[in-house]
């Protein structure tokens, strides 16, 4: 019985690694058109893909999934029976002393209407992030910009972008190597406040710092 | 007497709107006086089975959604004709409708059907125009439908009508905080919607190509932008661009071989040309502010785009060969994804004043802007392909929703929306 469960988990596993050789072939041509099969494939290359590149930084990602999104609590879940013990170990007290230098630090940094300069209340946890990305050079982070609602989309995609760089350039100039920061934009299609006035823009004008 | 008859057609009136209230908003505020009456008369209708669709009200509708029709009531009508020897002249003129349409859906077998239609000029009393046998299967009734629409138009306005093209739109349903996102096609009156790609992450900036064949679109994956390319009829599909950074706004040349698109990887958003039989990148714009949101010239030989170069968005135009730019856009606060009309002549943008944002339409000629929109945080303006109408995205009642324009702002209705919000239309192209 468990000796069954454990082989299909393998299997899907195997399965698993098979298509992410296939995502990272730089023009894909899929036929899946009917919308649930597309949903499901969303979601599987999405985990996929984090996958992927998970066995090096499992350490970030258990930190990840602390302040952010399912989709990294999903990986983590997903690599508990792929992982090898001493890697887990290992991966377990780096993520505990990542967590420590963190503590308490702000993720979300909010910017004014139509500016991507970094207020300066913002500093002193960006230099957090940047003292910990300079400690862990291994260590992955993204930097999501967001548009509050009004304007056109795809300008507010530019927009979010621009702040992430921002954010970005703060970073780098207190020694993180650049290879270490993605700059990624939402424009305005993942608002956290979904009013339409002042605060609600308000907090929607922001960059969250995620580690992969 | 005459005031009684004048009161009730008043009150009939106004529970129709009413009713129609229902299915579809219209509002329009330009004057009755220079609409032009026509009264389309219920089609006969002879067959076993009940009929599919109201034909003549589907056509009633699209006139009336046009602006440039005023339909003469159901209710009204003395007589419903479906032949020119039974239509009685004077009951018309006294309604003061200047056409009559007539027609007739007869049901062959269990799911063909065919249909007659006249198109009778009231004063003269001479046929305008007349059909008879077309094919038409159960499904296709909207279809003939809207042929027929498209028929009247031509035929009363000698502009070409648009009643049987097709929209594009994104939904975003279920949980605000992660919603389902649906790409879905759907008749221009918003009737038949179907969903093309469903996704857990957002999609946006759908367009067509200039056939209408294949349409491309943003959608993110693994919380990164991706550009599409589908076919609609199979669904097949190429992801052509996952660069870092931003791969966005696509847009289709009127050729059908090309498409703009915006890319970050070179360090800040840039216009680049993407030739879809090499599949090679020729980057069209160079500056260090934001480059986006391009749009082809009907002519293919420029693109009108957003850039901040000058402080706040504007809308500029290069030249595709020799990469020149000039500013297109002086007035608002602020102009962003402009789109051009198919003659080239008017160019709508979303503009802001004094924190509004609106659809605004600039002469080309003379340079002169007209606000066209009163409603509230208006974005994603597209264009009929005859030109005559922008439907665009806005905010009603806290929700979003799709809106249309005329271009000259005297005719507006609202798309109903069935369930969350509605965003991003994107106007088919004629279907040769």
């Amino acid at each position: 019985m468990s000796v069954n469960k454990l082989g299909k988990m393998a299997v899907i596993g195997l399965s698993a690694a098979l298509i992410a050789g296939c995502s990272t072939t730089a023009t894909e041509t899929d036929t899946s058109s009917v919308s649930e099969t597309e949903a499901k494939t969303v979601a599987a290359e999405s985990t996929v893909a984090n996958s992927n590149d998970s066995s090096a930084k499992a350490n970030d990602e258990s930190f990840g999934a602390n302040g952010n999104g399912d989709l990294s609590s999903v990986i983590v879940d997903g690599n508990g029976n792929v992982v090898s013990a001493d890697v887990a170990a290992a991966a377990e007290t780096a993520a505990a002393n990542a967590k420590d230098m963190l503590l308490g630090v702000a993720h979300v940094f909010y910017f004014d209407f139509d500016k991507s300069i970094v207020r300066p209340e913002a500093r002193e946890a960006l230099a957090k992030h940047a003292k910990y990305l300079v400690a862990n050079p291994d260590a992955q982070v993204v930097l999501e910009g967001h548009a509050d609602e009004r304007g056109t989309r795809e300008y507010n995609m530019a927009l979010g972008e621009r702040r992430a760089k921002a954010v970005s350039r703060y970073l780098t100039i207190q020694g993180v190597a650049a290879a270490q920061i993605e700059s990624v934009s939402f424009g305005e299609e993942k608002p956290l406040e979904f009013g339409h006035n002042k605060s609600a823009w308000q907090a929607n004008r922001r960059v969250e710092v995620r580690y992969e | 007497m005459k005031k009684l008859k004048c009161f009730s057609l008043g009150l009939m009136m106004l529970l129709l709107s009413g009713l129609a209230k229902a299915q579809l908003v219209i509002e329009i505020t330009s004057g009755a006086d220079q609409l032009l009456p026509l009264a389309v008369v219920p089609f006969a209708y002879e067959g076993q089975d009940a009929l599919p669709a109201d034909v003549a009200q589907i056509i009633e509708n699209d006139l009336k959604r046009s602006g440039l029709f005023e339909a003469i009531p159901r209710t009204n009508m003395l007589s419903l004709p479906s032949k020119k020897e039974d239509v009685h002249f004077r009951d018309w003129r006294l309604l003061k409708s200047d056409y009559v349409v007539i027609g007739s859906v007869k049901q062959i077998d269990a799911s063909n059907y065919e249909i007659a239609f006249e198109l009778v000029n009231v004063l003269s009393q001479k046929t305008v125009e007349k059909h008879e046998g077309l094919a038409v299967k159960a499904s296709g009734m909207r279809d003939a439908a809207h042929y027929i629409s498209d028929k009247i138009y031509k035929l009363l306005t000698g502009v070409r009508g648009a009643f049987s093209t097709r929209i594009l739109y994104v939904t975003a349903e279920g949980d605000r905080a992660a919603p389902t996102y649906r790409l879905q096609v759907a008749d221009a009156d918003g009737h038949r919607p179907q969903v093309i790609v469903e996704s857990e992450e957002p999609i946006l900036s759908p367009s067509w190509s200039h056939d209408g064949r294949f349409i491309t679109y943003v959608m993110f994956r693994d919380r990164r932008p991706n550009i599409f390319v589908q076919e609609l009829a199979t669904g097949k599909r190429q992801k052509i661009a996952q660069y870092k950074g931003l791969n966005g706004a696509p847009a289709w040349s009127p050729d059908g071989k090309q498409l703009a698109i915006v890319l970050s990887k070179d360090g800040n958003p840039e216009i680049y040309i993407f030739d879809i039989a090499t599949q090679k990148l020729n980057r069209i714009t160079n500056h260090y502010s934001i480059d986006t949101e391009p749009s082809w010239e009907p002519d293919g030989k420029g693109i009108v785009f957003t850039s901040d170069r000058g402080g706040n968005p504007q809308i500029y135009r290069v030249d595709i060969s020799s990469k020149a730019v000039e500013r297109v856009t002086f007035e608002g606060d602020l102009n962003t994804r402009a789109r051009m009309t198919p003659d080239g002549r008017y160019l709508v943008t979303v503009q802001k004043n004094d924190g509004n944002y609106h659809v605004a339409l600039q002469d080309m000629k003379n340079g002169r802007v007209q606000i066209l929109t009163e409603t509230y945080l208006d974005e994603s303006p597209s264009i009929a392909p005859n030109g005559s109408m922008v439907m665009y995205a806005t905010t009603y009642n806290g929700k979003g929703i799709l809106a249309v324009v005329s271009v000259d702002g005297l005719v507006k209705y609202r798309l109903p929306s069935a369930a969350g919000e509605v965003r991003e239309p994107a106007w088919s192209p004629f279907f040769e």
